[in-house]
């Protein structure tokens, strides 16, 4: 097999990994906030419930989360596994990566000095209000560059979606590789990512740059 | 008219009483100062009119319809905002005021305070001084009655002081009530209708600034002796 047809093959599973990595950010980026909402809730039952459930997110693989996703149906509930794997890898990933934002989030929000919601208080801003116009946008601020760290993470593990055999990029490049014992389509899978990581570096580089208006 | 009744206001934190059964009023367009040493209980009391702090017991009563407003020490201006956008943004979110409306009364009291061509400027560009008044004009953007200074220049260089007691002074033809929380004794006995001498959560003398300054009541003079000397 050519480099050629390698890269055309891969090509193929390019779609389905940006696919994982733009449907995860869109369900992930807001669920984060929720979560977010809920782990500083007043309510200490649901805080701690919150923060159980983050702490398993994020201490066990995303590999394991996203088997007990796609099978877990199948073995609890004697469910059928969709043949579509994009639906099980969307879930657990948003799932996952959301854990994430949630702690960015809340560390962003906790990091706001107290004198700006009493600012907000005194001028009769109401909590959603302070939250919309005076909080959020200095969290965002705030907490780009940790946003950045997860998001040029997620690239790379989309291609966990192997394990389920979702036929994106790396799982093709897998089976190539196999197929021909060659090495050469791990190649083109790191190169893949890096440039693709380097597209993500520029843009958020770019937003970074837009909010240096203020300090 | 009493602008703001406050009665028998007690509070503590855990163990300790910071408020013992104070009650203070304020006229319409009075000034006062309140004046004493670190930890008096000054500060709280402002923060209970301004209700940023619960009360024990005792009562906050304003006048019908009157507004409040409030600078803090450390400015707490909004500083993804600029200057217009500081002082405008509550009037057209909260008050419904039409941006043009809001802009042209912006304009007008950033030229009062003395910073005319700073608008567009963010508060990280601006001295310690200049920020202190763009929060005044934001205070009083509000349309405030009554308005609070939580120690508004203790945050601030000698020289950037005086430029903020000059605006605060300058205030005065407003006929708004103002509330004083203060280090500026000078200041305070030139400005004030009214001088509130606070010393461990009570009221130790209270009268016009002459009756304060000048009293010979022993608490008084070992702390205003330290000023006078100065």
């Amino acid at each position: 097999m050519t480099l050629g047809t390698m890269i055309l093959k891969m090509g193929e599973g390019m779609g389905k990994t940006c696919a994982i990595f733009f449907l995860t950010l869109l369900f992930s980026l807001p669920l984060g906030m929720l979560v977010a909402f809920l782990r500083m809730s007043k309510n200490k039952v649901i805080s701690a419930i919150t923060r159980f459930i983050i702490s398993v997110l994020r201490g066990t693989p995303l590999m394991l989360q996203l088997l007990a996703v796609t099978y877990g149906p199948y073995y609890i509930f004697g469910a059928t596994v969709s043949r579509n794997k994009l639906i099980p890898v969307v879930i657990a990933f948003s799932i996952n990566y959301a854990a994430y934002f949630a702690e960015i989030y809340r560390g962003g929000i906790e990091s706001m000095s107290p004198g700006q919601y009493e600012a907000a208080k005194i001028l009769g801003y109401s909590k959603g209000q302070t939250f919309l116009r005076i909080i959020l946008p200095q969290v965002f601020k705030r907490i780009l560059p940790s946003i950045t760290n997860e998001v040029v993470t997620l690239v790379k593990d989309t291609s966990i979606a192997f394990t389920v055999s979702y036929q994106e990029m790396f799982t093709i490049g897998k089976q190539i590789a196999n197929s021909q014992t060659s090495f050469v389509p791990f190649i083109v899978a790191g190169v893949f990512y890096f440039a693709f990581n380097a597209i993500v570096d520029f843009i958020m580089g770019r937003v970074e740059k837009k909010l240096d208006y203020y300090k | 008219m009493k602008m703001l009744e406050m009665k028998n206001i007690r509070k503590s934190f855990g163990e300790h009483e910071v408020l013992k059964d104070i009650s203070v009023s304020v006229g319409s367009g009075e000034i006062v100062s309140i004046i004493g040493p670190s930890g008096s209980g000054k500060t709280t009391l402002l923060r209970i009119a301004t209700a940023l702090e619960t009360l024990d017991s005792g009562t906050v009563q304003y006048a019908p319809d009157a507004h409040f407003g409030l600078v803090f020490q450390q400015f707490n201006l909004f500083p993804h905002m600029s200057c217009l956008q500081n002082v405008t943004d509550a009037p057209i979110h909260v008050l419904k005021k039409t941006k043009e409306e809001a802009e042209e009364q912006a304009m007008k009291l950033l030229k009062r305070m003395g910073l005319e061509g700073k608008e567009k400027l963010y508060p990280y560009q601006l001295s310690g001084g200049q920020q202190q008044r763009v929060a005044i004009a934001r205070a009083l953007a509000t349309d405030p009655d009554i308005l609070f200074f939580d120690e508004p220049t203790s945050a601030l260089d000698p020289e950037l002081t005086a430029e903020v007691l000059k605006v605060i002074k300058s205030l005065a033809d407003l006929h708004i009530a103002m509330v004083i929380v203060t280090h500026e004794m000078a200041f305070a006995r030139d400005i004030s209708d009214r001088v509130i001498f606070m010393d461990q959560g009570m009221i130790a003398l209270e009268g016009t600034p002459d009756q304060v300054f000048d009293s010979d009541s022993e608490r008084a003079v070992a702390f205003l002796g330290r000023y006078n000397n100065i």
